[in-house]
């Protein structure tokens, strides 16, 4: 509709720029970010249907530890927070910031991750391990899947900071760290779900 | 939020648009502490007892959504500008799939088990 509007040969809105490579970029990862809540939102499904197929074996009330989830929830809001500061920081320039802010955001995901996967082994161990029900088995999927994808972005933060040193703060260097930043804070609209739904309200029924 | 119009610089805005620049970093700070008060205010009300349980789910359902939608607007600044129609329109489409897909597979799964016979007389027919 736009691009009819702009070929008719009237004076075009001032809101229509040409597409950038930036523009072009970010869109699409923001296309493959909403594909990959349509992922999640499988698995969140699968939970929800095999939420009491518990097979005798323990159920979440049993399992889940409420402080453990607010405090890796805590790390993943500030972390969510940090990384924004982090693009006001390569916006204006500033090397030392970023560094500090990513080194942040890189801590406290790494924290996060550190406390789930705390909460996994010590599930394993106590025989509520992904075998156990398709409850658990659910679990393990979802949560899991969400914990692998923090994984990737805290690998993604080593490269980031490795490219800051090598190629500076060029277009090319904004783009990749605008679509981390995007990658990121999806990441945290997931776990909202997550703790809301899978132990939250898992706790209670 | 104000709508900062085409012609104010905005930082990380979800594409769909090539404006960007340096935005207020009161943005990030109002979109932190609402997150945390809501946040906060999900884990207190699961952890008390001060409301029934329908009226909890309900109540962490709509504080789920909202603290959703600070991170949309405050931390991905999505907003209902002109310039943002098509981000928005690829959200709404998402938001259609994933509510066909969720609230069909609850759907389908429980009208299954209202329909079907208990496991334990289904075993006994197969002997």
């Amino acid at each position: 509709m736009s691009t009819m509007q702009l070929s008719s040969g009237e004076h075009a809105p001032t809101r229509y720029h040409p597409a950038t490579r930036f523009g072009v970029t970010g869109f699409g990862f923001y296309v493959y970010l909403l594909t990959d809540a349509i992922l999640f939102s499988a698995f969140f499904a699968t939970f929800a249907v095999l939420k009491n197929a518990t097979a005798g074996g323990p159920t979440a009330q049993a399992l889940f530890d409420v402080k453990n989830v607010g405090l890796e929830t805590a790390c993943l809001l500030t972390s969510s927070f940090v990384g924004g500061l982090a693009m006001l920081a390569a916006e204006a320039r500033r090397r030392l910031p970023l560094i500090l802010s990513l080194c942040a955001v890189f801590l406290l995901g790494l924290g996060f991750l550190s406390l789930e996967i705390r909460e996994f082994v010590g599930m394993i161990h106590a025989g509520a391990g992904p075998d156990r029900s398709a409850f658990l088995s659910a679990f393990f999927a979802l949560v899991g899947l969400h914990g692998l994808h923090i994984t990737v972005g805290l690998a993604w933060i080593i490269v980031l900071l490795i490219h800051l040193g090598t190629m500076g703060f060029s277009a090319s260097y904004r783009r990749r760290l605008f679509c981390f930043s995007l990658f990121w804070h999806v990441l945290d609209i997931v776990w909202i779900a997550i703790f809301t739904f899978v132990y939250l309200l898992g706790v209670q029924s | 939020m104000t709508d900062t119009a085409s012609h104010a610089p905005i930082h990380l805005r979800t594409p769909g648009t090539d404006v960007h620049g340096a935005a207020p970093w009161s943005s990030y700070l109002t979109g932190f502490v609402m997150a945390a008060a809501l946040t906060a205010a999900s884990f207190w009300l699961a952890s008390g007892h001060l409301l029934t349980p329908a009226s909890l789910v309900a109540a962490l359902v709509v504080l789920a959504i909202g603290q959703m939608l600070v991170h949309l607007i405050f931390f991905l600044h999505i907003t209902t500008a002109p310039a943002q129609k098509t981000n928005i329109l690829a959200l709404l489409l998402t938001l259609l799939i994933i509510a066909l897909m969720v609230i069909g597979s609850l759907w389908i799964m429980s009208q299954l088990n209202v329909h079907m016979m208990p496991m334990d007389q289904l075993m006994q027919m197969q002997r």
